[in-house]
């Protein structure tokens, strides 16, 4: 028999009710820490990878094709024919793709997805459901410097302007690299992809969804906008595999520019 | 195919209690409420557990097993091994009544909190017209069964008991957001949802939408989009200033 007895009260008041002592941190017995693992160590591989062809400043142009990573060049240090603005006079020691990667990575910093998954991965809050968080206190996103995450719907329209921008590098990249038109290389390939993986990753996200439509009260006042709400609530329902998808394909693509602008490969052309 | 279980069920009152083993029969096709009303009926006949439904659709029966939150009724027995313990315990969140039974009223005090559909004065209840596109959004929510889970595992209290003070819970912000939503409701619920409710303790990590039995998309479809209505209101200052030199309509 159970050694559970009603307890009685002392004093004629109900007895106090707590949580129950339960005394270790889980009981979940499936591998939940899987998921936060992997997502650690992609994430910090792309870290790693991009903090590295953002120092390097060098191969990253090759007429015609220009790396993500540094593009708009805004420095006059920035190779010929790379750029057609070059508003800044930095030393030439200046990475160009410092002063533009600030705009993708506080895109994605502040993206719900990503901050989804590096509470989780990185920060461990928490590591997995039903696990307990490691931090002795918890104010989530109520004050500085979480608060700013709030600030996300910006990065979201400069992200747009840098798909803009990197839509017209893939156009032009229908050019030989002595710049004659109505050519077209494994490299346009890849930065037409790129492009079109990051209009689908930006496109699908949360605060487009919301301006595009979510905020309105009555959609059946406004036909055209509720269209495009659910047009991009279908894409919002796929934000996390775009997120991935473009993230690792803006690394490739960078990668692939580097082996062509550093000679290691020749960018083979179709036509 | 009837075989032997090993269960472990955390018995207690008010908090005080530890997980007790039982060895007990399981038939074919039962789930882990059967075999909790077994333990009952043949060795334990003061095995505290509520339920009623059996269905899914009541939400009384929510539990944790095996570490994860979720009811009872519809946990089949025959997603776990054969000859491995079964742990269930009660929701961690609330406070114990006894053994499986928690007191959720903390919920219902912080459902309280937020004011009541509110359609516009001068609109008499059998006058409301809404189209089906203007109210889809708030249906999803409607088919909560108030179960709690979602609650329960949210680590902001579950694991910061003092957050219970500033922070309501998906259920209750979902609530917020349904009715925020709603082309009829007249009242502006922003400022409410993050002073009162705690909107900005949540960190969007999902796992209220990944313990609803419902399916309900908590995170993507109320609390992002109710932080993005925040936004508009408290941490968008274009907007602020197109509202105020009225450059802008209301969005209705
Ligand atoms: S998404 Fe927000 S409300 Fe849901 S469990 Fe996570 S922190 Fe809690
Ligand atoms: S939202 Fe889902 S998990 Fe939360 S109380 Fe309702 S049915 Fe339960
Ligand atoms: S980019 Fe992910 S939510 Fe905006
Ligand atoms: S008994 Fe009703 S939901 Fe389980």
């Amino acid at each position: 028999m159970s050694s559970v007895t009603t307890p009685v009260s002392t004093d004629g008041q109900p007895p106090k009710r707590k949580r129950a002592e339960i005394g270790v941190k889980t009981l979940r017995t499936d591998r939940y820490w899987v998921q936060p693992l992997v997502t650690f160590i992609a994430l910090m591989l792309f870290v790693i990878y991009s903090t590295w062809r953002a120092f390097m400043n060098a191969d990253y142009f090759y007429e015609p094709l220009i790396s993500p990573f540094y593009s708009p060049c805004l420095s006059t240090a920035c190779p010929p024919g790379s750029s057609f603005w070059t508003p800044l006079d930095l030393p030439v020691a200046f990475s160009p793709a410092l002063l533009i990667l600030i705009f993708p990575l506080g895109f994605r910093l502040t993206c719900y997805y990503y901050r989804k998954s590096y509470y989780r991965a990185f920060w461990q809050s928490p590591p997995a459901c039903a696990v307990a968080e490691p931090h002795g206190k918890y104010t989530g996103e109520t004050r500085f410097p979480l608060i700013f995450q709030n600030a996300h719907r910006y990065f979201f329209y400069a992200g747009l302007a840098f798909n803009a921008l990197l839509t017209y590098d893939a156009i032009i990249a229908f050019r030989n690299h002595e710049g004659q038109w109505g050519h077209a290389s494994v490299g346009t390939l890849v930065l037409i992809l790129n492009a079109a993986f990051l209009w689908f990753y930006s496109l699908s996200c949360h605060s487009c969804r919301h301006a595009i439509g979510g905020r309105l009260k009555n959609f059946s006042k406004h036909p055209a906008r509720y269209k495009m709400w659910t047009w991009v609530s279908k894409l919002n329902g796929n934000h996390m595999r775009y997120a991935w998808i473009s993230m690792v394909f803006v690394a490739f693509t960078d990668f692939y520019v580097y082996l062509v602008a550093s000679g290691k490969i020749t960018n083979f052309y179709f036509f | 195919m009837t075989y032997t279980a090993n269960f472990r069920v955390w018995r207690g009152i008010g908090g005080e209690g530890e997980l007790q083993d039982y060895t007990v029969e399981v038939n074919e096709g039962e789930v882990v409420l059967d075999v909790i009303h077994r333990i009952q009926a043949t060795q334990e006949p003061d095995l505290g557990v509520r339920w009623n439904c059996k269905a899914g659709k009541c939400g009384s029966c929510s539990a944790e097993i095996n570490g994860k939150p979720r009811l009872m009724c519809m946990t089949r027995m025959n997603t776990f091994e054969e000859g491995a313990p079964v742990t269930v315990t009660p929701m961690r969140t609330f406070p114990v009544i006894r053994d499986l039974v928690t007191d959720v009223s903390f919920n219902y005090e912080k459902g309280r909190q937020v004011p009541a559909f509110s359609p516009p004065k001068d609109l008499k209840p059998g006058d409301f017209r809404m189209q089906q596109k203007d109210v889809e959004r708030s249906q999803e929510f409607r088919k909560c069964i108030e179960c709690f889970l979602c609650t329960n595992t949210c680590h902001a209290v579950r694991d910061h008991e003092e957050n219970v003070k500033f922070f309501a819970g998906p259920r209750v912000l979902m609530r917020t957001a349904e009715l925020d939503m709603h082309p009829l409701d007249t009242l502006d619920r922003r400022r409410m949802a993050q002073d009162e409710l705690g909107l900005g303790y949540c960190n969007i990590t999902k796992c209220c939408t990944e313990v609803c039995p419902e399916h309900i998309h908590i995170t993507d479809n109320a609390l992002i989009p109710l932080k993005e209505r925040v936004a508009d209101l408290k941490y968008d200052p274009l907007r602020w200033l197109g509202n105020k030199i009225r450059v802008r309509g209301k969005d209705d």
